[in-house]
């Protein structure tokens, strides 16, 4: 059975490759070895984001290489960097607050909601209303907003303020994390246990046994239940 | 993309034996049973998927085919003639890969006050680290101790572990924990900040620790983060080639190739630390892969041709649970954490077959079985084989919304292909996700070769025969620290060596008397998969 073919334009060049490819293995079918614009294969690493249009439709749609599938008329580029302003800071010194993220990135509040990173967030994550989060000075909720990006950039590559939303993103999500979230305090207990040393003469002892008490012990020892 | 009417078919029998399975425990493995299920199904136990390699240190130990085709290759570079007079990089502590081990490792090293280059092949976080999606283990809660996670990663090693690496690993643990809550990884907690921690195969502690299911990406990217804000040196698309030597032993430094322009460019290093990942991409056994683009084994070729051992490279992980349906996305990942929360697996005639939460290698084996003798798999229209991962028992038992809660990058990832997990069940099958062995360190991460030191994936011996899940994260950044320390430590007493290729030409020379490897070259560096170069005759490896 012959297979149904589409075609596609990649960066203006028509070629035709099977349906139901991903963009990414596509590419490969028409010939291409990546070396930008493709990283973990699997939909985690933002390495590979694709800017497409289709015939008859005036507006830009986005996906991911991996994860998106081809379709007949498909125009695209690879947008594999994107020079984004990232600005450096010492997280511990740092407060949770909108003037210290202000102080980071001030065109934060240059957002016009238009939307537009919303709209082309591959991860379908709500951009626009984790930016507004931001400029409430709402960290814990930006965090929680942001969690799923994958910083690819193509919210920060279409953004008309030209604000940078994944660099502000994670820079919410750590301050959450290490100013607002509670620390575990078994965690730190057992850490101080460990710096106190009092697990390195038992584990000197685990590393002298040999195959036969390892396994008994192995197989003998308790299960927390589910 | 959603279900064939035959696949629909048999998850009738799925949601049927629903209920009935919702108290059902399969019985787990005896010991005795479990052996004999690897033995019997275990791509490691198949006489056709490896040979021994025939030159270097390691010479007659049993790998897999494809990587004793890229160790009997040659250099990409020519000892006899290429250039090593001019020095483009000069540095203390020179860092191979940039992923969590070679970023931790940057990362120490900096702060201990050396001057760091960190080089990846990719960019900066293109890495197995990445892609983990359920956790990392560490002892930190008071019903759990180092010692019986000891007894945890030990056992499913299949108890040939090296036990100095063992105990680093449990030892450092709640540290790397602690570090990475500090850096402001956002750990899942409750209200109180108690860490929540699940199961995973192997465990008999609930000591997973996750940030929903991207946790390796949010470890990832905080290390990724932290590097920049460091404004350590790191040079993105410009793997190593090639490491060099003094001539007498000691390793000096390395040779980059920028992928772009294929330009060359030296550095010379007091201490060199290898990141650079496992051999997913090398495809063993023609098994398809979780791993990432880069995954193509570059330090295991360059640690072994400056001398280093390598071990337990016969022994591969794969993954039980890969995708094996739609087509668009076979061997992804379907992460541990699945079962972890209740998912069983079950036949094409909706009967478990296996307890879920065995080790990887045994309910890899387990579903082997169940496809290619048994006959009770589900075969898809292009052929895949594989079995029901049931993900709405996830829901059945934890209510709704959970899936979408602890799974959103699954959720989301079947949703594009217009499979609902929440209310249908998956379909999986094992696919190649790690590499047990590799290069032979100490539990600072040094090696037989003085002055290189290796890190994560591509080290060996901590995990003997099989990793457990929530173990590979735990690596990469407990010896990625431990190496960055080390490699600082030991620069500040190194003075500058001699740069030559001499190991290289011994190598060659070894080649050359054993007569193979002609033709072949390596590293890798990438994978082959554009359709015209996998034309008979054509070369595989390119750049």
């Amino acid at each position: 059975m012959a297979q149904e073919m589409v075609r596609v334009f990649i960066m203006g060049k028509a070629y035709e490759v099977p349906k139901g490819l991903t963009i990414m293995k596509a590419m490969e079918y028409a010939g291409y070895q990546f070396i930008r614009g493709c990283g973990c294969r699997g939909g985690f690493c933002g390495a590979c984001g694709t800017v497409y249009r289709m015939p008859g439709d005036y507006r830009v749609k986005v996906g991911l290489a991996c994860q998106t599938i081809v379709e007949d008329g498909m125009y695209l580029t690879q947008i594999p960097v994107f020079p984004a302003n990232k600005a450096t800071y010492n997280i511990e010194e740092m407060r949770p607050t909108l003037g210290d993220l202000v102080k980071m990135y001030p065109e934060l509040s240059r957002c016009l909601g238009c939307n537009t990173c919303t709209k082309v967030c591959p991860q379908e994550l709500d951009v626009m209303n984790y930016m507004a989060a931001a400029m409430r000075g709402d960290i814990a909720r930006t965090a929680d907003m942001s969690f799923d990006c994958l910083m690819c950039g193509l919210c920060a590559a279409r953004c008309p303020a030209e604000t940078v939303q994944y660099n502000i993103a994670i820079l919410a999500r750590r301050l959450y994390a290490r100013h607002i979230a509670p620390r575990a305090q078994h965690l730190a207990t057992r850490v101080q246990e460990i710096l106190d040393g009092k697990f390195d003469q038992p584990l000197d002892e685990m590393t002298r046994l040999d195959r036969a008490e390892l396994e008994r012990l192995y197989n003998e020892r308790d299960i927390e239940p589910e | 993309m959603a279900y064939t009417p035959q696949m629909i078919e048999s998850i009738r029998l799925v949601e049927a034996s629903r209920e009935r399975r919702y108290t059902e425990k399969h019985p787990r493995l005896s010991p005795a049973e479990k052996q004999d299920l690897l033995r019997r199904f275990h791509p490691d136990f198949r006489p056709d998927t490896m040979r021994p390699v025939k030159v270097g240190p390691s010479r007659g130990s049993m790998m897999p085919h494809e990587l004793v085709d890229i160790l009997e290759a040659r250099s990409r570079l020519d000892p006899d003639t290429f250039p090593l007079d001019r020095i483009d990089y000069d540095v203390d502590v020179l860092v191979v890969g940039g992923g969590g081990a070679g970023s931790s490792a940057s990362l120490m090293a900096h702060a201990a006050g050396a001057n760091v280059l960190q080089v990846t092949k990719l960019r900066l976080g293109d890495a197995n680290t990445m892609m983990a999606q359920g956790g990392i283990q560490a002892a930190d809660k008071p019903n759990d101790s180092p010692m019986i996670h000891y007894l945890d990663v030990i056992g499913g090693g299949g108890f040939v572990n090296k036990p100095d690496l063992v105990r680093a690993l449990v030892h450092d643990a709640p540290l790397v924990i602690k570090w990475l809550e500090d850096l402001g990884c956002m750990f899942d907690k409750e209200p109180d900040g108690t860490m929540i921690t699940q199961h995973g195969g192997g465990t008999s502690r609930k000591r997973m620790h996750a940030a929903r299911d991207y946790s390796g990406a949010e470890i990832m990217r905080t290390l990724r983060d932290e590097v920049r804000n460091r404004q350590i040196p790191v040079i993105e698309f410009s793997p190593a080639v090639e490491l060099l030597s003094d001539g007498e032993g000691r390793c000096t430094g390395a040779v980059l190739m920028n992928l772009e322009t294929k330009d060359f460019f030296v550095v010379r290093a007091k201490t060199v630390i290898l990141a650079t990942g496992g051999f997913g991409r090398l495809h063993v056994a023609r098994f398809p892969t979780t791993n990432h683009y880069g995954a193509t084994a570059d330090g295991l070729v360059m640690a072994y041709r400056i001398g280093a051992n390598l071990i337990f490279l016969d022994a591969t992980q794969f993954h039980p649970t890969g995708a094996a349906y739609p087509e668009q996305i076979v061997g992804l990942l379907i992460t541990e954490k699945v079962r972890g929360l209740g998912a069983q697996l079950v036949n094409v005639h909706g009967e478990q077959f296996v307890f879920p939460l065995e080790t990887r290698d045994a309910v890899s084996s387990a579903i082997l079985r169940e496809c290619h003798e048994r006959g009770t798999g589900v075969i898809t229209e292009t052929g895949q084989h594989g079995v029901w991962l049931d993900s709405p028992m996830i829901e059945h038992i934890h209510g709704e919304g959970t899936i979408q809660r602890a799974l959103p990058a699954m959720f989301r990832q079947y949703k594009r292909f217009g499979i609902d997990m929440r209310k249908e069940p998956i379909l999986v099958y094992p696919t190649l996700h790690y590499q047990n062995g590799g290069v032979e360190i100490s539990d600072d991460t040094s090696t037989c070769i003085e002055n290189l030191f290796v890190a994560g994936e591509t080290s060996g011996g901590v995990h003997g025969r099989n990793r457990l899940m929530g173990n590979s994260l735990l690596d990469v950044v407990v010896f990625g620290r431990r190496a960055g320390v080390a490699a600082a430590e030991r620069a500040r007493s190194v003075k500058p060596g001699r740069l030559t290729l001499e190991h290289v030409r011994r190598y060659h020379k070894e080649l050359d008397e054993a007569g193979i490897g002609m033709g072949r070259v390596s590293p890798m560096i990438l994978p082959s998969y554009a359709r015209h170069e996998a034309r008979p005759g054509a070369n595989s490896v390119v750049l």
